[in-house]
């Protein structure tokens, strides 16, 4: 049942609104940016990016895109593996590992890779622990350059693959697995030719946002790439050498590059054909695994399992060092809770944190509020032929590298607006929302239009049929059916709101710095400790947000059989 | 009660007619089906009748009020859907209740209403589970349960034993029958199959291709329906197309019947003969009509089908099961005779 046309009209002219002005506009202004050299229109940023005798411009472009592919193999591999080993295979202790198995997916990226610092960076546990079994002097293995990214990226990315595998893989109908080994095939057979083509959906939505987050993805190289050139970083530094026109022309070759791979992956992974499944409840089928592949796959598990957990103890155990205890010591040598009770005690300390909670709360009002909105005008909105227009525009801004968004909305609103209330929005505590706002405000129209999708009509036609009008049908039978699915978008959206370094790195001021720039500030000034309980922090915040709307979304759930 | 009319209602989808100027005048407390085969526009009909559908011409009056462009739920219509549409977050009270909330109706009311309709579906000691924990025949009747407690003027059910096993939709059909006598609401109930229409309708709307076909109280429409579709989607009738020569022969692919002589001047050229499946009589011994070939024989207990060959002509023939039926077996001939009274001829359309 379709939305009353004058219901439809105003929040659709509010969406378009909040669409054109905060995320056409700044493009539209950064592109006319790109274009302008000393005020006149000229192609010189552009022939300069292309130009043979700076290379560094394409090359940069081609680390990005090489790490990216990379990215996607490798995580490709771990998270395929992991999904069929936790989801194939019966042992001991899965339901926990199937735990531990998504955490790396809520560890703000800059957690991430300072954890990996501590323990596979050059000064880190390992490399040290190996140094002084062969007594060498100097590290003789550790991560750094183009091999570290990629194995931060596999770290954090792999997690999508296996969401979405292990997801396919039990729906994966028994009977089909039993009908191809009633006609005689061998398991190798049937992985081959009936669990992988049903596995493919699954594997290209995997790559394509792993590509685009590798594409994107700054906090890695900013620490690791030592003298490889990234396109992030490249934007980054432009930015700081004040050169704003240059690194719109960047941010513009950044987000076409980025467009054209997601675009083609999308196109390339072509439409699938539902063919009419079992009648009545599905079972889930499994693949008969011989003894040895099942203890191959159980110990590979556990071992990157192990990996998955080592970055986080480590992170806890650096949070209790004390300060200059760690500097050529595999391990530090004195333990103190100072770096936690300083976090409570200094309040130019504890100032990010309250920054970040506040901004992650405005972030959470506005992703809600456009997000419910647009999700609900994609699915039962008037306009049906714009439909897919919609919802492309809607969820084009995930696909925009947080770095480019940054840099749009400096060139955007370092002047006064219609849309910033006629302000200055750079340099003001306000831009930081807004951009953590435009890059996570998709998160809930994809997960509130999943759950929309999920809603049959004839419901709401119930609704109508015994008498409720639209706001009761809306209140008491929309609402509380979609309403885990808003849960999963907006706690996400408060996850990545609350460790966000990406656009903040480049949009903050000293008095509006987030959580996760202090926490870069204070590895720079070589506080590890503080840095460690920072991050801590950030986890047990996250920690907590997660178990409350676990709760939230529990309660109102339906029951099921 | 209410009187419920349709005058030319029309509905286009694009180029499509799926309903094209339908006109029934229903009175207060009938119980009308809409019978058809899918595809017919019956489903899209009701839909008008619910406000689910904007009708594209024409126009819907209950009781004297014209309700053609009101809003569904300002129609005081009660619906059970083919799926029954149960709110899944809500118990089965939750799920009555809901239509007496809208209508602001007290607490106490509510739960006395609630009740007492969950007595009348037998289900009294369901009144707090969750809908998702109940049979498909349970959820039916809480569907049910949900369009009666607001008492309305219309009750509209669109295929709603489609899925539900054989006994159940045997047992679920008598009961919604009784319930609908007993209310005396008016009622349209949409269904492809005959069976159902015939035994729960006061009258029967046959449907085809956006159309009422022919409308009459159930035994009418089998015994004289006014088309060959008509006669082949009721009562499964063996439609043969040939063609009527010399005053009281009937041609077709060779073969020939005499036609007896109630048929003269009917008809003359091309024409199609319905003969119903059990105005065919089969014998072993006696000299019949014609002699036909036994190619199949289906046993279903209380009565016995064959298929039999008559010099090219197939037809299908269904008998009480007796010693008779069961001494004839395929591939063997047998004596045909046919029961002229229930075969209608008609002109090709």
């Amino acid at each position: 049942m379709r939305l009353p046309r004058p219901l439809a009209v105003i929040p659709t002219l509010f969406l378009l609104l909040v669409i054109a002005g905060y995320v056409a506009y700044p493009l539209l202004v950064m592109f006319q940016q790109s274009l302008l050299v000393e005020g006149r229109l000229s192609f010189a940023n552009y022939s300069n990016l292309f130009d043979p005798a700076n290379r560094g411009n394409m090359e940069a472009v081609w680390n990005s895109v090489a790490v990216s592919f990379l990215s996607v193999l490798f995580s490709g591999i771990v998270g395929t593996v992991l999904a069929f080993g936790l989801t194939q295979i019966q042992f001991p202790g899965r339901a926990l590992l199937s735990r531990l198995a998504i955490v790396p997916i809520a560890l703000p990226p800059l957690v991430g890779v300072i954890a990996f610092l501590f323990v596979f960076g050059e000064s880190g546990i390992l490399p040290r622990l190996f140094q002084t079994a062969i007594g060498s002097s100097t590290p003789p293995l550790y991560l750094s350059g183009f091999t570290a990214i990629v194995a931060i990226h596999v770290y954090s990315f792999y997690v999508y693959y296996y969401l979405f595998v292990s997801t396919a893989l039990r729906q994966i109908d028994a009977s089909i697995l039993e009908a191809a080994t009633g006609l005689g095939s061998t398991p190798w057979n049937t992985f081959r030719k009936v669990i992988i083509p049903e596995l493919r959906p699954a594997l290209v939505g995997a790559s394509i946002l792993t590509f685009m987050a590798s594409m994107a993805s700054f906090t890695a190289p900013l620490l690791f790439a030592g003298e490889k050139r990234f396109i992030t970083l490249l934007i980054y530094t432009t930015k700081l050498n004040g050169e704003m026109s240059l690194a719109a022309a960047q941010s513009i070759l950044l987000t076409f590059v980025a467009i054209g791979f997601f675009v083609a992956l999308q196109v390339s992974s072509g439409r699938q054909v539902k063919v009419g499944r079992t009648k009545g409840v599905p079972r889930t089928g499994t693949l008969p695994l011989g003894r040895g592949m099942r203890i191959v796959f159980i110990s590979v598990i556990s071992s990157v399992l192990l990996l998955v957990l080592l970055p986080l103890l480590t992170i806890v155990l650096i949070s209790l060092a004390r300060e200059g205890s760690w500097t050529v010591q595999i391990l530090p040598g004195a333990y103190t809770l100072e770096n936690y009770l300083r976090l409570f005690t200094d309040p130019r300390i504890l100032e990010p944190i309250r920054n970040s909670l506040v901004m992650g709360f405005v972030t959470l009002l506005a992703v809600i509020l456009v997000g419910v909105t647009g999700a609900y005008l994609i699915t039962k909105g008037v306009l049906r032929r714009a439909r897919t227009l919609l919802d492309v525009i809607l969820t084009l801004p995930y696909a925009i590298p947080g770095t480019v968004i940054a840099v749009s909305l400096i060139l955007a609103f370092n002047v006064p607006t219609p849309f910033s209330g006629f302000q200055v929005l750079v340099g003001t505590f306000w831009i930081l929302p807004l951009a953590y706002f435009i890059r996570l405000y998709p998160l809930v129209v994809r997960s509130t239009t999943a759950a929309l999708e999920q809603l049959d009509d004839a419901l709401l036609e119930a609704g109508a049929s015994c008498g409720a009008g639209p706001w009761r049908r809306f209140r008491r039978i929309v609402l509380p059916l979609i309403f885990p699915g808003i849960v999963s978008g907006a706690l996400l959206t408060a996850i990545s709101a609350l460790g966000e370094f990406v656009s903040s790195i480049l949009l903050y001021t000293y008095s509006s710095r987030p959580i996760s720039v202090e926490i870069l500030s204070q590895l720079r000034t070589f506080n590890f400790g503080a840095a460690a309980a920072y991050c801590v922090m950030l986890l047990v915040l996250i920690l907590a947000i997660v178990s409350v709307a676990n709760r939230v979304a529990g309660q109102k759930a339906p029951a099921r059989e | 009660m209410a009187v419920l009319s349709l005058h030319n209602v029309a509905k286009r989808f694009g180029n499509v007619d799926a309903v094209s100027g339908v006109s029934v005048e229903i009175p207060s407390g009938e119980f009308f089906s809409i019978l058809g085969p899918s595809g017919c526009g019956k489903t899209t009909l009701l839909r008008m009748i619910a406000g689910f559908e904007s009708v594209t011409s024409g126009t819907i009056l209950l009781d004297g009020k014209d309700i053609t462009t009101v809003r569904p739920e300002a129609r005081s219509i009660g619906m059970v859907f083919q799926n029954y549409a149960l709110f899944p977050h809500m118990t089965v009270f939750g799920n009555i209740a809901f239509g007496l909330e809208a209508k602001h109706v007290s607490p106490d009311d509510i739960r006395k209403k609630v009740e007492s309709v969950l007595d009348a579906v037998r289900l009294r000691e369901k009144l707090n589970a969750p809908v998702p924990l109940l049979s498909g025949g349970e959820q039916q009747r809480v569907a049910v349960a949900r369009a009666l407690v607001v008492e309305p003027a219309l009750l509209l059910f669109d295929e709603p034993l489609s899925n539900l096993d054989v006994t159940l939709r045997l047992q679920t059909r008598e009961e919604i029958r009784a319930l609908q006598r007993k209310t005396g609401i008016t009622t349209v109930y949409v269904t492809h199959d005959q069976a159902e229409a015939m035994s729960l309708s006061d009258r029967v709307a046959v449907m085809r291709a956006g159309k009422f076909e022919q409308v009459g109280a159930p035994a009418d429409v089998y015994e004289a329906p006014v088309s060959p579709f008509v006669a082949g989607f009721v009562g499964g009738g063996n439609l043969i197309h040939g063609s009527v020569k010399e005053g009281l022969l009937f041609e077709t692919n060779g073969t020939s019947l005499t036609l007896p002589a109630g048929f003269a001047g009917q008809v003359q050229g091309k024409a199609v003969l319905a003969i119903k499946p059990e105005a065919i009589t089969l014998s072993a011994g006696q000299a019949g009509d014609a002699l036909a070939l036994i190619e199949d024989k289906e046993y279903l207990g209380f009565t016995t089908n064959f298929v039999i060959n008559l010099s090219g002509l197939r037809l299908h023939v269904s008998a009480i099961s007796s010693p008779e039926t069961k001494a004839l077996r395929p591939g063997e001939r047998a004596h045909m005779q046919i029961d002229w009274t229930r075969c209608t001829l008609y002109r090709e359309a």
